[in-house]
């Protein structure tokens, strides 16, 4: 078959063998590369696609608007608001449940209408069936919370709302779209465990909070070209006269704003992370495949010399380049394929969504493979071109050396084979230098993604061990007088107690708006603190709020500012405060303010809607279980338990998110730091075998190859370091979202891991070169002309 | 280091350890033969070779293309491996050493001299030249080995800024730097006019008699035989004939 082909093909063919080991190291830097790029693209275009089509598949609500209790015929009159499509009045309140053994859990009760034809906010089911009509006694239970209690269809459950327990029996468990995450009231991170959704009947609901005809919760529909904002004023105002809390867009709902944040971080990872990847590993591969052609420079002369143009020539490596990259691009598709599908599915069970829509990227396979020949290509038509350009005479002919400069000023003491690794350096400082940069920038790629590793991890130490430390969190079922507090000090075990009062507001700050709350402490709070950008703990401002830094970002707003605090409860009164300072927090959007101070404005001085406690452990099975007899407790967390929750979401998606990037930045590391050693080999294996000849031992004659390689890669460390040094200072910026800040620490450790790296595939690559410099063939290079 | 000046016949010291008495026969070489491939494909590069080479003597090897001769220099010289037979240097089989013996050997007692030179094009012309002496056990001063080649003027230069002649001086000055028992050279005037070519053969010949160091050298060109002590012929792998010069020529005297 292969006689079939013109010479030149055969050639090429030739060459893609001899040279497979690089080959297929240079394919595997492209292709880790484009399969970084395939799965992040298809990773987010999936879970997108998937939010997408639940989000519409479930009718979930555009507009939310909680009230005290309205009339069910108000409905109608929401529904007739330019723009909406569908209104609905549903039952929506708090309420605990208590398991065996098991602290009080908080509860979301929702009514929900098993027999409405195209239901808003649709539940799906995934065990089990719906609550048969007129069976108040029958509910759903959010999948998720089942899972993690072990609850199924055909169990018990014992409910505590608006101070009546009642039981209710599990009949299914269902997907909804409003709790993709599921977070208790008063906690920002979402714990399966701790928060249970129920849905009943509308019957069972209306009897336990008295809203026989009413309803407290409205949600609409919009069509596309609604004005959101107009529907929003047009409710409140609807909604006033009986208590409206304010309506909110479906971006001010919990679970749609830790899942757009989650998926917007993918997205950057994808927008930001892969370009960088793809720029690395493009550059990279310049650098490699233009040293490769270089050293076919005699090749390319000879071919010159027998009359092929120039084109042609051009055209025979830039068809090698090609296949490289064609190969590199498939099999990174197929990997990111692979790792796409998985990292997807992962997301996709973190997220709850009852279907995942992963497609695989047709058009990322087109990408990934131009990509690879985009960069591949260019590398090969520069080199040819430069090769090319010269007369066929001269090409054939090593480079001349360039005046070496002070030849004689290499120190004395210097041996003959030292001599060769520093002129091989100074007489090319820029191919040494480009070296450098080289795998300077594959390392560079692992220091960062180290950083980000450890960025995550200060992010949750911050938050956990120095702003947060208390141990156990208490909701009560509505603020309370300080009398709890000293209730719950009194609990033996309990070593202090701190109140707090979380008061839900909307922030307003020109047009910036945003949902939050106000967290009061105690000037004397020592469990759950504000830092300031010292780590230090803030002290409370006597008459201003203190926000994060993310939700003043968010806001547009800073310290000296005055924003409008529209707070949702109780009299709801509007109130101007300054902003007195900023707070370093890592995780969320908090704001913080005295207590004092937070209670006098509401008019409700001393009151606490929860507390955070610090337990002794030895004791603290004893603890819960006071705390399930107190009925002023609506929900309790741990801890412990929110750390390991967020320690696992963090770890699932993203975490394997940034490992497999890590992987990557290794894959490109070694790829690099082993087409440079072969390369050098290559160029020098003449030098070398006349070494070997003249009695160098096959150390000796790897150590003029070896030296240089290992003198460069020395002086690469502290290059990639500080490259990656530069770039996480660009990324960590980029890679933050408004829930998650990613601090911008520097640990030592990732460029431990990173040099570890740069120095493991070094060794490796020099073992393997090696074993090249010791399979010389003495006898041909002797015949190869200079 | 030790000046080639008024030792005419290397130290005791500088024989292998292996050989611990003086040697009449530098080589000695039974039905030696190479085999290139396999099968079909294979090449009978050596067709059984007997051949002695006295200690001293400046032996010259004829031949066609083809015939054999680099592939015998080169299993004499240590960098590559016969198929079958032996060869005894000094008396010590080479046959059958491993590489590090052979690297050993070549180390201590071969010096090269190549068509094409191979110098290291990043060292001078004394840095090549001192890349050998600094690994050899009893090497000369490489300025005194330049000063040898008449090139002392041209220490500081860098191969590329040689001509070809020499180059090849450069490469001769290298060989002989590390006091080598034994000198190969494979077409050593084979890139070089007539007259450079027999400026490389008189330095060869003057070392020869000087050092005593025992030279091998391939050569096309028929009319270097002249200056040889003995003179073989190659013919497809085999010996042709084997002469000896009763009176030989001074290597300025050629012409071709
Ligand atoms: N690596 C090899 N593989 C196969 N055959 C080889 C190899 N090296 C040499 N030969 C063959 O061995 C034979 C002898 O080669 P050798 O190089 O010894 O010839 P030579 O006498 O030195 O020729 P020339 O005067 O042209 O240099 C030739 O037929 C050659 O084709
Ligand atoms: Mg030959």
């Amino acid at each position: 078959m292969i006689r079939l082909l013109p010479v030149l093909d055969r050639k090429l063919l030739r060459d893609l063998w001899r040279l497979r080991g690089q080959v297929l190291a240079i394919a595997f830097v492209i292709a880790a590369g484009s399969a970084l790029l395939v799965m992040s693209t298809s990773t987010y275009a999936a879970l997108d696609a998937t939010k997408r089509a639940y989000y519409e598949r479930t009718r979930f609500a555009d507009v939310f608007a909680p009230v005290t209790r309205a009339p069910v015929g108000l409905i109608e009159r929401l529904r007739r608001i330019d723009g909406v499509t569908a209104a609905e009045g549903r039952i929506s309140a708090f309420g605990r449940v208590d398991l065996p053994g098991a602290p009080p859990i908080s509860a979301r009760l929702v009514s929900y209408d098993a027999s409405a034809a195209a239901p808003l906010n649709g539940v799906t089911l995934s065990a089990g069936r719906m609550i048969a009509p007129g069976r108040s006694s029958e509910i759903l239970l959010l999948d998720a919370f089942a899972r993690a209690t072990g609850l199924g269809p055909g169990d018990d459950i014992t409910v505590t709302a608006d101070g009546q327990r009642e039981t209710f029996r599990i009949v299914g468990t269902a997907y909804s779209p409003e709790f993709i995450f599921a977070m208790a009231p008063g906690e920002f991170v979402s714990n399966d465990a701790r928060f249970a959704v129920i849905w009943a009947s509308r019957e069972a609901l209306e009897a336990a909070f008295d809203l026989d005809g009413a309803f407290n919760d409205a949600l609409l529909t919009l069509s596309r070209d609604a004005d959101l904002l107009a529907v929003i004023e047009t409710a409140d105002r609807l909604l006033a006269p009986y208590g409206g809390a304010g309506a909110y867009a479906r971006e001010d709902q919990t679970s749609d704003r830790y899942l757009t944040e989650d998926l917007e971080q993918l997205r950057v990872m994808d927008r930001i992370m892969t370009p960088l990847f793809l720029g690395v590993s493009a550059f990279l591969l310049n650098v490699v495949i233009g040293r490769l052609v270089q050293t076919e420079r005699e090749e390319i002369g000879l071919l010159k010399a027998f009359g092929r143009s120039g084109g042609e020539v051009g055209w025979h490596y830039l068809k090698f380049a090609l296949a490289v990259a064609v190969l590199g691009g498939v099999l990174g598709w197929l990997g990111g394929l692979y790792l796409g599908a998985r990292v997807s599915a992962l997301y996709s069970s973190v997220y709850h969504f009852p279907f995942l829509l992963y497609d695989p990227p047709v058009r990322a396979l087109g990408t990934s493979i131009l990509a690879g020949v985009a960069s591949a290509g260019i590398a090969a038509v520069l080199a040819v071109r430069a090769a090319a350009a010269l007369p066929p005479a001269i090409a054939m002919r090593p480079p001349v050396p360039p005046d070496y400069g002070g030849r004689g000023s290499l120190p004395r003491w210097l041996d003959q084979p030292s001599r060769m690794v520093a002129r091989r350096i100074l007489r090319a400082p820029l191919k040494a230098a480009l070296t450098i940069v080289g795998i300077g920038a594959a390392m560079s790629l692992t220091v960062m993604m180290g950083f980000n590793a450890a960025a995550v991890d200060e992010m949750v130490v911050r938050s956990f061990d120095i702003a947060d430390r208390h141990d156990v969190g208490v909701t009560f079922t509505d603020p309370r007088g300080r009398a709890a507090l000293f209730a719950l000090g009194r609990i033996d075990g309990v070593q202090r107690v701190e109140g707090r009062r979380d008061v839900p507001v909307r922030f307003v700050n020109g047009t910036s708006e945003r949902l939050g709350s106000i967290t009061g402490l105690s000037g004397e709070a020592e469990l759950s603190r504000a830092l300031g950008a010292d780590l230090r703990p803030l002290d409370m401002p006597a008459g201003g709020l203190v926000l994060s830094q993310s939700l003043a970002r968010l806001l547009g707003a800073e310290a000296g500012d005055e924003i409008t605090v529209d707070v949702r409860t109780g009299s709801r009164p509007s109130i101007a405060l300054p902003v007195a300072a900023t707070a370093d927090a890592l995780i969320g959007t908090p704001a913080y303010m005295d207590e004092g101070v937070l209670g006098r404005l509401l008019g409700e001085e001393g009151r606490v809607s929860g507390a955070v406690l610090m337990v002794d452990s030895a004791r603290a099975d004893a603890v819960t279980e006071r705390l399930r007899e107190a009925p002023i407790v609506l929900g309790v967390s741990l801890q412990s338990e929110s750390l390991a929750e967020l320690d696992r979401m963090l770890d699932e998606g993203p975490g394997l998110f940034r490992r497999i990037m890590m992987v990557v930045s290794i894959v490109i590391a070694v790829g690099v730091v082993y087409n440079s050693a072969r390369i050098a080999f290559i160029e020098r294996a003449r030098d070398l075998a006349s070494l070997r000849v003249l009695g160098f031992t096959s150390a000796e004659a790897g150590y003029v190859l070896l030296g240089e390689l290992a003198l460069l890669t020395v002086i690469a460390l502290p290059v990639g370091g500080m490259m990656g040094v530069f770039l996480w200072i660009v990324v960590a910026q980029a890679v933050s979202t408004d829930l998650y800040s990613i601090p911008t620490v520097f640990d030592p450790r990732g460029f431990g891991v990173a040099a570890l790296t740069v120095l493991i595939s070094s060794v490796a690559a020099g073992l393997l070169v090696m074993c090249d410099v010791r399979r010389l063939d003495l006898v041909s290079a002797l015949k190869v002309r200079e | 280091m030790r000046t080639l000046r008024g030792s005419r016949r290397r130290a005791p010291d500088a024989a292998p350890p292996e050989a611990g008495q003086r040697h009449e026969d530098a080589f000695v070489i039974r039905t030696l033969t190479k085999v290139y491939g396999e099968g079909t494909a294979a090449v009978r590069a050596l067709r059984g070779i007997d051949l002695t080479l006295p200690d001293g003597e400046l032996t010259v090897l004829l031949g066609p293309s083809g015939s054999g001769k680099s592939t015998l220099l080169n299993i004499l010289g240590g960098i590559d491996t016969a198929t079958d037979g032996e060869v005894l240097f000094r008396g010590v089989a080479l046959t059958g050493a491993s590489q590090r013996e052979l690297t050993r050997y070549r180390r201590a007692h071969v010096g090269f001299v190549f068509q094409f030179y191979n110098l290291m094009p990043s060292l001078t012309a004394l840095e090549n030249v001192e890349l050998v002496a600094e690994i050899a056990p009893h090497p000369v001063d490489p300025m005194e080995a330049l000063a040898l080649v008449g090139l002392e003027g041209r220490a500081d230069h860098f191969p590329s800024e040689l001509s070809g002649g020499e180059q090849q001086r450069v490469a001769i000055a290298r060989a002989v730097a590390k006091n080598p028992t034994v000198l190969f050279c494979d077409e050593p005037t084979g890139a070089l006019d007539s007259r450079t070519g027999t400026e490389v053969l008189a330095v060869l010949q003057d070392l020869n008699e000087r050092l005593g160091t025992t030279t091998l050298i391939i050569t096309h060109a028929a009319a270097t035989a002249a200056m040889a002590d003995r003179v073989v012929t190659f013919a497809d792998g085999r010996v042709g004939s084997v002469a000896c010069n009763e009176d030989k020529a001074r290597a300025r005297e050629l012409s071709w």
